[in-house]
């Protein structure tokens, strides 16, 4: 993977998904901690789906980006999902000292949509579980939406941040 | 034997310390779990000696051990230095803006860990891992 570029970050819905694809050196990997806390601020997505499948290192500096990706987005009343940790990375980062409990993880994008309350369907990359009628996700940021995640799976209001310092 | 060194001045160096020593490790027949572990040990090391030590290099080598083949390290650094080295090998114990678990985590993923350091000096960290599984 070459270590150039930034990681473009689209909005599917009501979910906000990056699938990291280049090499992260840290400048990198701070910049998409920020895209991703803006974009979620601005679209007021439930979800942010993190694609990290083909990454095949994660040291302790990027473990910790992940972890204040999920933390800032549980602040912006949104929860975050890390897809497809690599075995390796995932034995390398418990024998580190990070097993980064707290993180959301899902073995795919498909599981991650639906632990988020979003119904993918046939024809479009993800169609969103239309929001109840008080819900406007243009102009009401964060209101409502455990409402609508906990129908799927119990999601508590924010990640067990303390367990990673 | 072989023996490369990547200068480390700036955060992409992190990343071409990380690609040469899964290159070498590769070569070496390590696993893919060892690989993950050397890399990503090489990757805390690197980043030290950026952040502490203001900068460095570090040497990679690879010699036959055995049925496999052993991969060391050196990474030297002209910086501070550390003073205790016991506190800074703690897990938790940090001066920068990391978790703290940069030495005392990159020794739990090789087989060899050592560490050296002068205050005003600089410090010397040497780890090698050797593929085939070698019991620690």
């Amino acid at each position: 993977m070459r270590p150039t570029g930034a990681v473009p970050v689209l909005t599917l819905g009501d979910v906000v998904l990056v699938s990291i694809q280049v090499e992260l050196h840290d400048e990198l990997a701070l910049r998409l901690q920020q895209d991703l806390a803006e974009r979620v601020a601005a679209t007021g997505a439930r979800g942010v789906v993190i694609d990290v499948s083909a990454i095949d290192i994660v040291d302790s500096f990027l473990a910790k980006v992940l972890h204040d990706i999920s933390a800032t987005a549980a602040m912006l009343a949104s929860t975050a999902v890390v897809v497809g940790i690599r075995p390796a990375v995932a034995i390398t980062l418990v024998e580190l000292g990070l097993p980064l409990r707290g993180l959301r993880t899902a073995p795919s994008v498909d599981v991650a949509f639906t632990m988020l309350g979003v119904r993918q369907s046939a024809g479009s990359p993800a169609s969103t579980v239309p929001p109840p009628a008080a819900e406007h996700p243009s102009s009401d940021v964060g209101r409502g939406r455990r409402e609508n995640v906990g129908a799927h799976e119990q999601l508590p209001p924010s990640p067990r941040v303390r367990e990673m310092g | 034997m072989e023996a490369r060194v990547v200068t480390i001045a700036t955060e992409l160096d992190i990343v071409r310390v990380r690609q040469t020593v899964r290159d070498i490790a590769v070569r070496g027949r390590f696993s893919l779990v060892e690989q993950t572990k050397l890399v990503t040990a090489a990757s805390e090391l690197a980043r030290n000696a950026l952040v502490h030590g203001g900068g460095g290099e570090v040497s990679v080598s690879a010699e036959p051990a055995g049925p496999g083949v052993r991969v060391r390290l050196v990474f030297v650094d002209h910086g501070p230095g550390i003073a205790d080295l016991d506190q800074a090998l703690t897990d938790g114990f940090t001066t920068g803006s990391g978790l703290g678990l940069g030495l005392g985590g990159a020794r739990r993923l090789v087989d060899e860990f050592h560490i050296e350091s002068t205050p005003g000096r600089g410090t010397t960290v040497t780890i090698s891992s050797t593929s085939g599984g070698v019991v620690r």
